[in-house]
């Protein structure tokens, strides 16, 4: 079986690249011949257009020296409008500089007061991820600094690269990835790290989020976001509603797999997406996601009955489903005065495998199976120009996991006290104004139940700045 | 191990079964604005199938890329848009995600129409203190018939380009169009008169081209920057400064919010004229010869 897989991509690859044969060569010289015929029309109209306009420009240049002489007797001209000036537009004067990519820099920072050490923080009932969870150091924080640089590479690809400078002086390569332009059919691949494209969030750059932070759901289950070093095929069907298969397949280097030294792909991601309008005001997109990781030694810190600290690690497969749905409203589809944006999102996971216990001490290892849930919905509402509302809700049902050295008796369940049954839940309230396209001052208030015994009271507020590149963002 | 292959065979299957999708029968075309949508019509006929992207009530600089339209970019053989970074925040996704090489950038089926008209407003210094503006000049091209005839032209010639089978009929009609469009450029012309040297004042920059054409004066605009709405402060400056040589009338495109217009119409006793500004903004405006009779319709019905 292990055979096929370079049969079927080489499969794949080649019915994409290969032109459809049949159909050249049943094509007639009468067909290049209209072709040709066409061309010739296209530039006999390119250098019609041309004289149109050097004509349009005469005339403008002797209507501006006609009315120059006698302008001056009536009111001044306004200084509120400046005149057209004839000069090339900037930055397109040197060759040398005209294949600079798009770049943009954003930058994010936030102030927040925590009713909780945030050292503390932990989602109960689940096993942490390494990173990803909870709201941050207290007082001031200089978040990410978000550098993309982006471009057309040739006429066959696309490349992006996001690189987010933290806080703490380090560097993540968020997103290096590849994208194909020139296949057709609806065929898309992606190459590299980049957002996995499991549920809605996960593809979103922070700086585009709704809250300061990320669902407790994605957070738990995701690490906060999914980064997948792989690879990633699309394809959209030629429908008039947007019907979107995808599947990708990485290393599981990043949450909830983990880097393994193995050849084997271990993060593999199944999707589908479903989009349409309704009205003209209305529209909306579905999505279903399937995640399936591998994990070597997930190690996370917890500890036991008698309050000594320990490491335990998770071996095994990580499976998560992810059910989608967004939904934007705005009058006539114009989002200038009012929008409304609804989204909420669904996922289970269960893990099965081997749970190490006090992996540097006892190292007591038995058989892990859970299976938890959580979902989030949220709500925004531009009430009036630039000024925006927030309303969301998270909720966890972690289960109670069967833990094997429990059930043999080995460890008592205190020994996991992480792993404990509990329904963590938050609210949270948002408001943010936007100065202009690119600059958001925000203020979220969160009543944080993660922990199992006292409420988080979060506080943060936050600024985005965008510089640079203007950017376009999905829906 | 076998769920990855499964996976991989799944996909080859699937891509296997698309290769063989048959020709379409009309040339199927995605315009960005309804202007544009209008001007295909009117040059390919019952030859094109068209799909508008946005309507004219909304400000086509801020459309969000809505998965109905990824899926229109899929299917489309030839995208028609404004360009000078008009679309900039929506139409690079619907391009990229659209798994279809013939609307790319570059290709024939990717038409833009401000790089072919002299652009008005191109700034010789761009910074974003300055609102957001476009580096590559203003890009409301529209209302000045004299471009919509160059556009014509050269969109004529790709559409005969993208469907060659065709080039007679689209040269044909293009023809028609031109004659037509010119007669009518003539009546315009000759009607607009009395608004030459009109003062008004604006909301957003986008009746440049219009006020160029018919020689009508920009005195000011509502917002203080492009897309920068007016503060209070500025709106009483504004005021002030019109009191002392007040605008004849008042432009409002049926885009826009009607509030800061109307505010500043009962302060300075000018009247506010709405203007369809894209085909489909008023009843009248049903097609580009009815978006430029009612245009003028209403700027002189405000001149009385």
């Amino acid at each position: 079986m292990a055979k096929l897989t370079p049969i079927a991509g080489a499969i794949v690859f080649g019915c994409l690249l290969l032109p459809n044969v049949g159909q050249a060569a049943t094509d007639d010289v009468a067909a290049l011949r209209s072709e040709l015929e066409a061309l010739k029309t296209d530039y006999t109209a390119r250098v019609q257009a041309l004289e149109a306009r050097i004509k349009q420009l005469e005339s403008a240049v002797a209507t501006a020296q006609l009315e120059r002489p006698g302008a001056t007797p009536g009111t001044p001209a306004p200084p509120a409008f400046p005149q057209p000036s004839p000069v090339a537009p900037p930055g397109k004067s040197g060759s040398a500089t005209a294949f600079n990519p798009a770049i943009s820099m954003i930058l994010t920072g936030n102030y927040a007061s925590l009713s909780q050490d945030p050292a503390t923080y932990r989602v109960a009932g689940f096993i942490p991820p390494p990173s990803g969870e909870g709201p941050g150091a207290r007082s001031f924080n200089l978040d990410e600094s978000e550098l993309t640089v982006a471009s057309n590479v040739d006429p066959y690809f696309f490349g992006n690269v996001t690189a987010a400078i933290q806080g703490n002086n380090s560097i993540d390569i968020e997103e290096a990835y590849f994208k194909t332009i020139a296949l057709n059919n609806g065929f898309t691949i992606k190459g590299g790290r980049f957002f996995s494209a499991t549920g809605y969030l996960n593809e979103i750059h922070s700086h585009n989020w709704d809250f300061v932070d990320q669902p407790l759901v994605y957070q738990v289950f995701l690490g906060g976001q999914l980064a997948q070093d792989g690879a990633q095929i699309r394809w959209l069907a030629p429908t008039d509603y947007f019907i979107e298969l995808g599947a990708e397949a990485g290393s599981g280097r990043s949450f909830p797999g983990t880097q393994r030294n193995s050849n084997s792909l271990a993060s593999d991601a199944l999707f589908v997406h479903l989009g349409g309008d309704v009205g003209d005001s209305t529209s909306w997109r579905l999505g279903a996601s399937w995640l399936d990781a591998q994990s070597t030694r997930r190690a996370y810190d917890d500890v036991d009955q008698s309050g000594n600290a320990l490491t335990n690690a998770f071996t095994g497969t990580s499976r998560t489903w992810i059910a989608d749905g967004t939904l934007k409203w705005a009058p006539h589809g114009d989002p200038t005065y009012h929008q409304f944006k609804l989204q909420g999102e669904y996922m289970r996971r269960t893990e099965s495998g081997q749970l190490a216990f006090d992996v540097t001490g006892r190292n007591l290892t038995g058989e892990y199976d859970s299976s938890q849930s959580g979902w989030y919905v949220q709500a925004a509402y531009e009430f009036m120009q630039r000024w925006r509302a927030g309303l969301r809700y998270d909720s966890m049902q972690s289960g109670t996991p069967s833990i094997g050295l429990v059930h043999l008796g080995l460890l008592p369940s205190t020994a996991f006290p992480s792993l404990a049954s509990a329904s963590p839940e938050r609210t949270t309230i948002m408001v943010d104004w936007s100065l202009s396209e690119f600059s958001r001052l925000r203020a979220q208030y969160a009543w944080d139940d993660a922990r199992a015994t006292e409420r988080d009271r979060q506080l943060l507020l936050q600024y985005i700045l965008a510089m640079g590149a203007h950017g376009a963002h999905k829906f | 191990m076998f769920k990855h292959n499964c996976t991989l065979l799944a996909l080859a299957t699937v891509s296997l079964c698309v290769g063989a999708l048959p020709a379409q029968a009309a040339v199927k075309v995605l315009a960005t604005t309804p202007d544009w949508g209008a001007l295909v019509t009117e040059l390919g006929g019952d030859k094109v199938n068209v799909y508008t992207a946005t309507s004219a009530f909304q400000d086509v600089h801020r459309v969000d890329a809505k998965p109905s339209l990824v899926a229109r970019a899929r299917t489309a053989d030839l995208v028609v848009a404004t360009g000078a970074d008009l679309e900039i925040g929506w139409m690079p996704v619907l391009l990229q995600d659209s798994g279809n090489s013939k609307i790319q950038p570059g290709s024939p089926g990717y038409f833009e129409a401000a790089p072919l008209v002299h652009l008005l407003e191109v700034p010789s210094a761009v910074d974003r203190s300055m609102g957001d503006i476009h580096p590559l000049g203003n890009p409301h091209v529209t209302l000045d018939p004299r471009n919509i005839a160059i556009i014509a032209r050269a969109l004529a010639a790709r559409l005969a380009l993208v469907d060659s089978a065709n080039a007679a009929y689209y040269a044909a009609r293009g023809e028609d169009f031109q004659t037509r469009w010119q007669q009518a450029n003539e009546r315009w012309q000759a009607r607009a008169a009395p608004l030459k040297g009109v003062g008004v004042v604006v909301i957003h920059r986008d009746q440049a081209y219009l006020c160029n054409w018919l020689g009508m004066k920009e005195i000011a605009s509502i917002e203080p920057k492009p897309g920068v709405p007016p503060s209070a402060g500025y709106l009483a400056e504004l005021v002030t400064k019109l009191a002392a040589a007040p605008p004849k009338m008042i432009l409002r495109n049926a885009y826009n919010d009607p509030r800061a217009a109307d505010w500043l119409a009962q302060r300075i006793h000018a009247p506010v004229v709405l203007l369809p500004y894209s085909v489909g903004g008023t009843p009248e405006a049903k097609d580009l010869f009815g978006l430029f009779d009612d245009t003028i319709n209403r700027l002189l019905a405000a001149l009385k």
